[in-house]
């Protein structure tokens, strides 16, 4: 008989009742329904995840959920949200979300170009498509992690995006997400893209509050890109309240001869989660999976990730950059998965960490499980200080020290961000770690340690 | 044990007469009116350690003089060019800078480098990631927001960049790349004389300019360097060889030991030493 852990923390309560409240009404036919109930039972069975979890060691969940927050359920279409979706720079398709629904009437859908298909979510899962489960099971590497399963449970909305073989999008398709924000809300919202063969092209994503409430937000994207696609993904989370609580995964299931890249921006946000759980599903393709975490104050950035090269000649590589002040704490988990005929492997996995202050904490966790013997596979991980000599440098030729450690540390972000191949988001990506680090120059902050 | 030379002895144990000797030479030459660079008494130890690095050194530099500081190995000459600069991994025990007659110990580096004090790194330092042109217009706009001037607007800086590496024969695909990044030595320290040239410092201190570099480059460095002599600009040039006083002719040259001056004399001075060695100065305490 299973060892069933009773459900403690009000937090933990408070989910059973919601679900309860609201299985009937959240969208999905039989199948869905099915995947909901099995995915709670296994939240029932192990709660929120926490500390003795190994993989969610150091964002504990249990201890960050106090209570959880009334369940988000209508678009709030508030002055906050309209000025801040004027403000977005991002050019192409925009797909909006508000508190998780997906909210056409924000979204510019007469701009969706040939060969695309959208629709919300919500559509998609009591449409007949018979592979809808697989599709939004993922990578089976993600099965068992809990805030996933929640997100499965109670997911409300998002979109469903489908790109057809060979089609080039021009431009990207843009997912914003926004919370309203006038009140603590918890989000729960999945969008899915399926690239068809050959296809290409980016999808960003953008999640950010538009008001000032704490928000607790539950987010997933499914990717399953056909062979020979190049599929470039975005995700900037540049504008969070402190208080808010965002889980973010990343599922993707990438064919062969593909591309698949993922490149994540976190700063000025409050605990933020991601985990990536990527597959390779066909052999000779590539997967990058790269990001930049600007943290300060008590802010939190987690980014764990789990690679598994289930077939041969797979080529992976990760590089996780984390600029990290005040109180903060940066978390990096990364674990590549080599199945033992998965020969001809390359995977590169690099995690480097500044701290700006004695404060700042950083946890570096490279994992390599290696079950071939004929595969490159390497990882680093560092974390250091700014170079005193680089700074020495810079302040000999004149430049202030808050100008000199700017420069210091845009280089180092950077080295990360020239993998974002589109040029206008690259810039606006560089853009965004600038104006954080021309914040932190203003405030005239500079190292001590 | 070295040599013990009598002569030397002298000086050694009463640097004021170093100190005297050395203005009277100065003032006897005549041609310079006016000190740039005058250093008195400068005790310095390794910040976190109990190693007194400079003991008590006295050196000036007057207005358009080109000095040169030669020594042995572990004399103290890299720790005089990053005091005088303002590297922090240091500590002033007693003893002053003063350049143009203020006091720049209680300035950060970048308020040096806006004073005019320029150092020519000996390793000048990579910085993956930050390009070359990036660097430069920072460089040069600060110094001039710190001296109240105007930014330089985009065309003149292209401008004023373009010609001053004409003339030190750098690449324009030297310029594109980050800083210092996968160049050769020679190409690093063109770098350095081409930031010199930009930012026109009226003090400039050249730390061992010449190691790694080929007779060629050696040539075009000193010549960058020969171009930027002007009569309100001073120049405090380390070597170790005389090689690079061949082609950066002095007016005075030092020789230093132990963390002081020992002696001080005119250019056939260098010659002195190439053929004498520093030996005789090793043991100077």
């Amino acid at each position: 008989m299973a060892i069933v852990t009773p459900l403690k923390t009000a937090a933990e309560q408070q989910l059973v009742q919601q679900y309860a409240d609201s299985k009937a009404e959240l969208p999905g036919g039989p199948a869905v329904r099915k995947l909901r109930e099995d995915a709670f039972a296994g939240f029932e069975a192990k709660g929120l995840p926490h500390r003795r979890l190994e993989s969610w060691r150091y964002t504990d969940l249990r201890t960050l959920l106090r209570e959880a927050r009334p369940l988000a359920d209508g678009v709030a279409v508030t002055a906050a949200v309209k000025a801040r979706l004027d403000e977005l720079k991002l050019e192409g398709l925009r797909l909006v979300l508000v508190d998780g629904v997906f909210a056409p009437e924000l979204s510019t859908l007469n701009a969706i170009p040939e060969g695309v298909s959208v629709q919300s979510l919500a559509e998609a899962l009591v449409s007949a498509r018979e592979d809808l489960t697989r599709i939004l099971a993922g990578p089976s590497v993600g099965n068992d992690d809990m805030g996933l399963a929640l997100n499965t449970a109670l997911m409300r909305d998002g979109v469903f995006v489908a790109i057809a073989d060979g089609v080039e999008l021009e431009q990207p398709i843009v997912i914003v997400s926004l919370a309203s924000g006038e009140e603590e809300r918890a989000v729960f919202h999945r969008s899915v893209v399926l690239a068809g063969q050959g296809a290409k092209g980016s999808i960003i994503e953008v999640s950010e509050a538009a008001g000032t409430a704490a928000q607790q937000i539950n987010g997933a994207i499914v990717f399953e890109t056909a062979d020979e696609s190049e599929i470039q993904h975005v995700r900037l989370v540049t504008r969070q309240q402190g208080a808010t609580v965002e889980v973010q995964s990343l599922l993707a299931t990438v064919g062969a001869h593909a591309k698949f890249d993922s490149f994540a921006l976190v700063a000025n946000a409050g605990t933020v989660r991601q985990q990536h759980f990527i597959r390779f599903a066909g052999e000779h393709s590539e997967i990058g999976l790269r990001g930049v975490n600007l943290i300060n104050k008590t802010q939190h950035s987690d980014v764990t990730l789990i690679v598994d090269h289930e077939v041969p000649h797979g080529i992976s590589r990760e590089l996780f950059k984390t600029i990290a002040g005040g109180e903060s704490t940066g978390v990096f988990q990364g674990k590549v998965i080599v199945r033992p005929h998965a020969q001809k492997t390359d995977g590169g996995m690099k995690s480097n960490a500044l701290l700006l202050n004695d404060g700042a904490t950083m946890f570096n966790k490279p994992e390599l499980e290696i079950f071939a013997d004929d595969v490159v596979c390497g990882h680093g991980a560092t974390v250091a200080q700014i170079d005193g000599e680089q700074l020495f440098y810079l302040m000999a030729r004149g430049l202030p020290r808050p100008q000199a450690e700017a420069l210091v540390l845009q280089a180092f972000a950077g080295e990360a961000v020239e993998f974002v191949a589109d040029e206008n988001v690259r810039e606006l990506v560089m853009a965004e770690v600038e104006s954080w680090l021309k914040a932190r120059e203003a405030a005239s902050e500079v190292s001590t340690v | 044990m070295v040599g013990f030379v009598p002569t030397i002895h002298v000086f050694l144990s009463n640097a004021q007469v170093v100190d005297a000797r050395h203005r009277a030479e100065h003032d006897a030459a005549e041609h310079w009116t006016r000190t740039m660079l005058e250093i008195r008494n400068l005790v310095v130890k390794i910040a976190d350690e109990d190693k007194q690095i400079l003991n008590g050194l006295n050196l000036t530099v007057n207005d358009g003089e080109v000095a040169a500081i030669m020594g042995p190995n572990g004399s103290g000459k890299s720790t005089l060019s990053y005091v005088i600069a303002g590297k922090e991994d240091y500590e002033v025990l007693d003893g002053e800078i003063l350049l143009n007659g203020e006091n720049v110990l209680e300035m950060e580096a970048d308020q040096r480098a806006a004073a005019g004090i320029f150092l020519a790194f000996q390793y000048p330092l990579e910085i993956p990631g930050v390009a070359t042109m990036t660097f430069l217009k920072a460089a040069m706009n600060a110094q001039r927001k710190a001296r109240g001037e105007d930014e330089l607007l985009t065309p003149d800086f292209i401008k004023a960049v373009n010609s001053a590496a004409d003339k030190l024969g750098i690449a324009k695909d030297m310029l594109r790349r980050p800083l210092n990044v996968g160049f050769s030595g020679g190409e690093k320290k063109r770098m350095e004389i081409l930031q010199m040239a930009l930012l026109s410092p009226s003090m400039c201190i050249l730390d061992e300019t010449d190691s790694g570099l080929d007779i060629d480059a050696l040539r075009i460095v000193a010549e960058g360097v020969n171009a930027l002599r002007a009569k309100n600009r001073s120049f405090l040039v380390i070597t170790h060889y005389q090689r690079l006083l061949d082609h950066i002719v002095p007016d005075t040259v030092h020789v230093m030991s132990n963390g002081r001056i020992v002696k001080t004399g005119g250019k056939e001075l260098a010659l002195e030493l190439e053929k004498s060695g520093y030996a005789s100065y090793g043991e100077a305490a």
